[in-house]
């Protein structure tokens, strides 16, 4: 398939891994990306609470120039962040209420010769697995099985709330893909309470106690829960579950050493790529314990 | 009727005794609520179970619960709706709400948390002077933009869920803090800036919320307090430029700046700005605090400085564009869906209008015959 591919801002800036990862990931799965080079940042959230029409102008930018894709040919526009399928969806959510709106923003846009047409289809990289791609086909990629990686999901509040925005429900259980995909790839799902809740990222800068506070709960949990390492579709979860770990826990007066995946890096574990291709040599904490499971398996497999 | 199974969560405190879970079968129709049942589990099996409730018709918020993690109120949640978002097993569980202590069972101590932190935030009209000898004339509009935040009916939902909270204590909190738009949003009120500045300045304020989206779920009444919080802070930054020493206003414009100026976000120069600038009093002591981290992440090549330095992306001129149109409107544009609706829903009658498309003849084509386009 071929996707209007939305990289966003942190997977090509401080988590540079991600969209490498991602890049080294999509041919394998038969995804071909297109990049939306020329589109712009979500506001991740922040924009919108300086005003909401910049944020929704700004997004019906990229949408404009996905649809672009889309009709050369494109399936539908990807993204693999958590806070821009939130942001985005939250905008788009206005855009196609209301065609009066819609018009005024388009107006905006006119002078770029560019038009958002209602009823785009972005999806996260997490979803798209589940639903393009599908959980049988992915089974059918996987080389070195994660047998034993005891891996937490993290999703990131923007890609599970709200519920009926981000059309979640019984039939379309999106809320529950980390562990499935965990499962397919052969790795065990470790239930801990923090799967669902918030990192603290968004305010670090204005209570930063409070926010690695957060960050260092969850990543305890984990620890208690025994995982050998957390995976997220949320590169922004990832700035305060990684790099900020050693703050984290800091703040949490205890140790944490708990590896933080990029899902394309899971994903491209477990269809064969080594650790270095995936680029886990730039996480701040080692992924020490999934580096050693790899290797494992590896010299399993070639027989030493 | 059918029979339900349900788990309750019991705890008194004054026992001395651990928390346990307790489970009863019920017999009811399943479009009768948990609260029917745990009140038939209360009056038939066992009378000492504590929970609180009143009007039974989601009006009161006297019953706000967990029923399988998620809170709302027991009397506005079927029972077979319920069965159907509760394990394998199927058992329904009813817990306590959370971030509030527990005074038996499934009753929380509203007092302690909820209803201070509710009247933190002066939760009535301070009206303008002089008082006008005859009442107060508010438009339509203005009424409307408050209905969102009047729905509230103090159950809180909200407060048991709020992930801030749940490491904060100290939190004002969405159910408050959507409380404190009601009168920021009335025009009738005459304390709009030192409202926003005094929870602007509170390190537990309105930049204290994490756009978390837990208030939003939660809400049985649709007010979506995250929502209103971010009104607040739009009003707080936009209008009266309130530049609150927790750098909530700082961080904003940060990040607005930061996007005109680079159309991606360009990280290195967020974090010094949200704190006024890299060689401001205020960011000196964050970024060496940083310091360890940069370096962690510069020997990982996480980032290089090159990249942390120079500025490889420029914004197109469409985003510079759209920058200059929409900042520079006499008025902010904001549409809420509560208010609004879609088009789908404000058309008129959507549903009598398909059903007479239905029934109208084909249409008839120039040469007189019936038929579609082909």
């Amino acid at each position: 398939m071929k996707v209007a591919y939305w990289p966003g801002c942190v997977s090509r800036g401080f988590t540079a891994e991600l969209h490498g990862s991602m890049a080294a990931v999509a041919p394998m799965l038969d995804i071909e990306l297109v990049e939306l080079d020329r589109a712009n940042c979500c506001g991740a959230g922040v924009i919108a609470e300086h005003s909401q029409e910049l944020a929704d102008t700004l997004n019906a930018r990229t949408f404009a120039l996905a649809q672009q894709e889309i009709t050369k040919g494109a399936d539908l526009m990807m993204n693999i962040c958590s806070t821009c399928q939130g942001a985005q969806s939250e905008c788009q959510q206005r855009l196609d209420a209301s065609a009066e709106y819609r018009a005024q923003v388009n107006e905006t846009l006119s002078d770029e010769g560019l038009e958002y047409q209602d009823g785009i289809i972005n999806k996260n990289f997490l979803w798209v697995l589940v639903e393009e791609i599908g959980l049988d086909k992915l089974k059918t990629l996987v080389k070195q099985p994660l047998t034993d990686l005891r891996v937490g999901p993290f999703y990131g509040c923007y890609i599970v709330r709200p519920t009926d925005r981000l059309d979640i429900n019984r039939a379309q259980p999106r809320d529950e893909y980390l562990g499935q995909v965990i499962e397919t790839l052969g790795g065990t799902v470790i239930d801990y309470a923090g799967s669902h809740k918030c990192c603290g990222f968004p305010i670090i800068t204005m209570n930063k106690e409070a926010s690695l506070e957060q960050a260092g709960r969850h990543l305890g949990d984990a620890v208690d829960a025994e995982a050998d390492c957390l995976v997220t579709p949320c590169p922004l979860c990832h700035l305060n579950l990684d790099l900020q770990q050693p703050m984290a826990s800091k703040q949490v007066g205890r140790e944490l050493n708990m590896p933080v995946l990029h899902l394309p890096q899971l994903v491209g574990l477990a269809l064969g790529l080594s650790p270095k291709e995936l680029g886990l040599q730039h996480h701040v904490v080692k992924p020490t314990s999934v580096i050693d499971w790899s290797q494992a398996v590896v010299g399993g497999v070639s027989g030493w | 009727m059918a029979e339900f199974k349900l788990k309750i969560r019991r705890y008194d405190p004054e026992s001395g005794a651990a928390p346990y879970w307790d489970e009863h079968t019920v017999d009811l129709e399943p479009h009768r609520s948990v609260l029917e049942g745990i009140l038939q589990a209360r009056n038939e099996k066992d009378g000492s179970i504590g929970v609180r409730c009143s009007c039974r018709a989601a009006i009161c918020g006297s019953c706000g619960v967990r029923v399988n993690g998620k809170p709302g109120l027991a009397c506005h949640t079927h029972l077979d709706d319920a069965l159907a978002s509760a394990g394998e097993d199927g058992v329904i569980e009813v817990e306590p709400m959370g971030n509030m202590p527990i005074i038996k069972d499934l009753i929380v101590d509203m007092d302690a948390v909820h209803w201070k932190k509710i009247q933190r935030v002066t939760p009535w009209l301070i009206g303008k002077e002089p008082v006008p000898e005859r009442e107060y004339i508010v438009s339509r509009e203005s009424m409307i933009d408050v209905t969102q935040s009047m729905a509230c009916i103090q159950c809180g939902a909200c407060v048991s869920d709020c992930l801030s909270m749940e490491v904060d204590p100290l939190f004002v909190g969405p159910a408050a803090l959507a409380k404190t738009y009601r009168f920021v949003g009335d025009p009738r009120d005459a304390a709009h800036e030192q409202r926003l500045k005094d929870l602007s300045e509170d390190k537990h304020g309105i930049y204290d919320c994490t756009h978390c989206f837990k208030c939003i779920e939660a809400c049985p009444k649709g007010v979506a307090p995250m929502n209103q919080i971010m009104r607040l802070r739009r009003i707080a930054g936009n209008d009266f430029h309130i530049k609150d020493r927790n750098n909530g206003e700082r961080h904003e414009m940060a990040f607005v700046n930061n996007i005109e100026k680079n159309g991606i976000l360009h990280e290195a120069d967020l974090l010094p700005d949200s704190y006024g600038g890299k060689f401001h009093p205020r960011a000196v002591p964050e970024l060496i605090a940083s310091l360890p981290i940069v370096v962690t992440a510069l020997l990982r090549r996480k980032m290089t400085p090159g990249k942390a330095l120079l500025h490889p992306h420029k914004a197109p001129d469409g985003v510079k564009r759209i920058f200059e149109i929409v900042e520079g409107r006499e008025e902010r544009t904001e549409f809420n869906l509560y208010i609004s609706g879609t088009d789908a829903d404000n058309a008129p009658n959507a549903e009598v209008a398909e059903a007479i498309e239905a029934t109208e003849p084909a249409a008839v084509a120039p040469d007189g015959t019936e038929g579609s386009s082909a």
